[in-house]
């Protein structure tokens, strides 16, 4: 197989290939989507109303920056997503991986929370906003709720996968059972905790476009809305574009995270 | 309650089953051991797979709770505390350590904590557990590592080492708490062939420093050459026991024999014949 040709490793299931290649792939995919993209608006096969040209949607986003707008819904969407996202997370994750590792909270919480993350956190919306109105918090709440159940099952499931050996090599090195919770298990938990938060917080962008779409009064979501009562498909592209674009920068950022924190594993 | 050290043959009693069983469920896995491991004595257990012999290392450590019977270390009943009328109810967990405090444990998936460097996985009981300052648990894990041959790895993470590696530094992290028994629980099976005997060669040096070992292990050659005693088990229970020499050459129980010839016919393909009676020694 030393001398086979590129096209034929492209053929090979599992091949690796020369890292330039597949960027070339990653770029072209996207030049392919704008290309096709230009054809049918520049070329007119859709109506302007319905697809926005890509030079409409690129001079929307200067318009909308030039006047700072822009800045505030994505600030106020990505406010929401932090607030939500790190609540849930801080309290998902010490108490999922107790549940992963204590029957009793495992008894204690899997009837509850199986229940709840079927919910769909859409039925909640009415809910919330008569409890708690149409403010960020309600907003904050609907990414919660959306979230926090899913994060627990998740970060239980790692805290269970974690070697019983490796626990019971720290007992007979004489370890307490706070220790091996608090050393030994904790960390372990670590890298799995940090995937589970990449996922999760993906989930996290759509849950806040749900909310705004809604109750807000400001954010990409609601940006989108009332775009579409005005026809203004570009606001409606670009929104979409960004929350896109701003997921890929979280999960950048996880993927930094997680290479730096948890660089002990493999 | 310290009892008075046992002594058989006037050596010293280090660690002793007494008509031990152990079910799990329906199943019982081990059935009536007795068995005592003196003073730097080597002690191979072997047998077929599903034979207990891992259930019993494990229960001599107490990581599984025996049924019936009773488990000495140096003397102490490990495991139970014998409460009043008689009954017995498990011991608390510092009970549970004291009674353990000498005893170091080798499993077969090395365990070595990911998050920390080869050297503070060596320094962390010592820290902890032997409340030793930081300056003093490196100089002494670094003493251990040079004795398998790893100072060199001692900033490395445990993940970038090879089995063998890993393997020789959770013996390191055991042996510098300074145990008076080390358990083995198949401390080469994980590992690619070609790095079991750096593995089984500081283990070798560990019985000739006088260490008290109980050994579950498939290599036969080892138990030849290593174990003052072999101990067969099957179905759950010692079939046979007896120094290596006279076991590997006339096993009494045709289920050793058995054993012995199909160990054998897998390990002796090529030039490395067995010896016309059957020996594999």
């Amino acid at each position: 197989m030393a001398t086979s040709t590129l096209w034929q490793r492209c053929l090979t299931p599992r091949a690796h290939l020369p890292k330039r290649l597949t960027w070339i792939a990653g770029i072209g995919i996207w030049l392919l989507v704008i290309v096709l993209w230009s054809l049918v608006t520049y070329g007119g096969l859709v109506r302007s109303i319905f697809l926005p040209t890509p030079t409409a949607v690129l001079s929307t986003a200067v318009r909308m920056i030039g006047d700072g707008s822009l800045w505030q819904d994505i600030w106020a969407s990505a406010q929401v997503v932090i607030y939500g996202f790190v609540l849930s997370s801080i309290l998902a994750i010490p108490l999922g991986i107790l549940m992963g590792s204590f029957r009793l909270v495992q008894a204690l919480l899997d009837p509850l929370v199986n229940f709840m993350r079927y919910l769909p956190v859409t039925a909640f919306v009415p809910l919330l906003i008569l409890w708690i109105g149409i403010g960020i918090e309600q907003r904050v709440t609907v990414i919660f709720f959306g979230i926090f159940f899913q994060q627990l099952v998740m970060i239980a499931d790692v805290s269970r996968g974690v070697s019983q050996d490796l626990i019971n090599a720290s007992y007979t090195l004489g370890a307490k059972r706070r220790d091996v919770v608090a050393h030994v298990l904790f960390p372990a938990c670590l890298p799995g905790a940090i995937d589970m938060l990449r996922v999760t917080m993906g989930w996290a962008w759509t849950f806040v476009v749900v909310a705004e779409l809604v109750a807000a009064d400001s954010g990409l979501g609601y940006i989108s809305l009332k775009a579409m009562r005005g026809f203004q498909v570009d606001v409606i592209f670009l929104s979409i574009a960004l929350i896109g674009l701003l997921g890929l920068m979280t999960d950048q950022c996880f993927r930094f995270l997680r290479a730096r924190i948890t660089s002990w594993a493999l | 309650m310290s009892v008075l050290p046992l002594t058989k043959n006037g050596h010293e009693v280090m660690l002793e089953a007494r008509g031990m069983s152990k079910r799990f469920g329906e199943h019982t896995v081990l059935r009536d051991i007795s068995l005592s491991i003196q003073r730097s004595e080597v002690v191979c257990l072997i047998g077929p797979s599903g034979s207990g012999k891992s259930t019993l290392l494990r229960s001599l450590a107490f990581l599984e709770a025996y049924d019936d019977g009773e488990v000495f270390v140096e003397g102490e009943l490990l495991g139970y505390d014998r409460a009043q009328g008689g009954r017995r109810v498990i011991s608390r967990p510092a009970r549970l350590r004291e009674v353990r405090r000498n005893m170091g444990m080798v499993f077969q998936q090395f365990n070595l904590w990911p998050h920390m460097s080869v050297a503070e996985n060596v320094m962390e009981a010592l820290i902890r557990g032997r409340r030793l300052s930081r300056a003093k648990a490196r100089k002494l894990a670094l003493e251990t590592l040079e004795k398998v041959g790893l100072v060199d790895k001692a900033d490395a993470w445990p993940n970038r080492l090879s089995g063998g590696q890993q393997q020789r530094v959770a013996i390191a992290r055991s042996l510098a708490m300074s145990p008076a028994i080390m358990l083995f629980d198949e401390p080469t099976s994980a590992l690619d062939p070609e790095l079991v005997g750096e593995v089984l060669q500081v283990m070798k040096h560990l019985a000739e420093e006088g260490m008290t070992m109980v050994v579950v292990t498939h290599e036969m050659g080892f138990a030849a050459q290593v174990a003052d005693r072999v101990v067969f088990l099957d179905g759950g229970q010692i079939v046979e026991q007896g120094a290596p020499a006279k076991l590997f050459r006339e096993p009494s129980s045709p289920r050793l024999a058995q054993f012995l010839k199909n160990y054998l016919e897998r390990n002796s393909l090529f030039d490395d014949r067995p010896a016309a009676n059957g020996t594999c020694l």
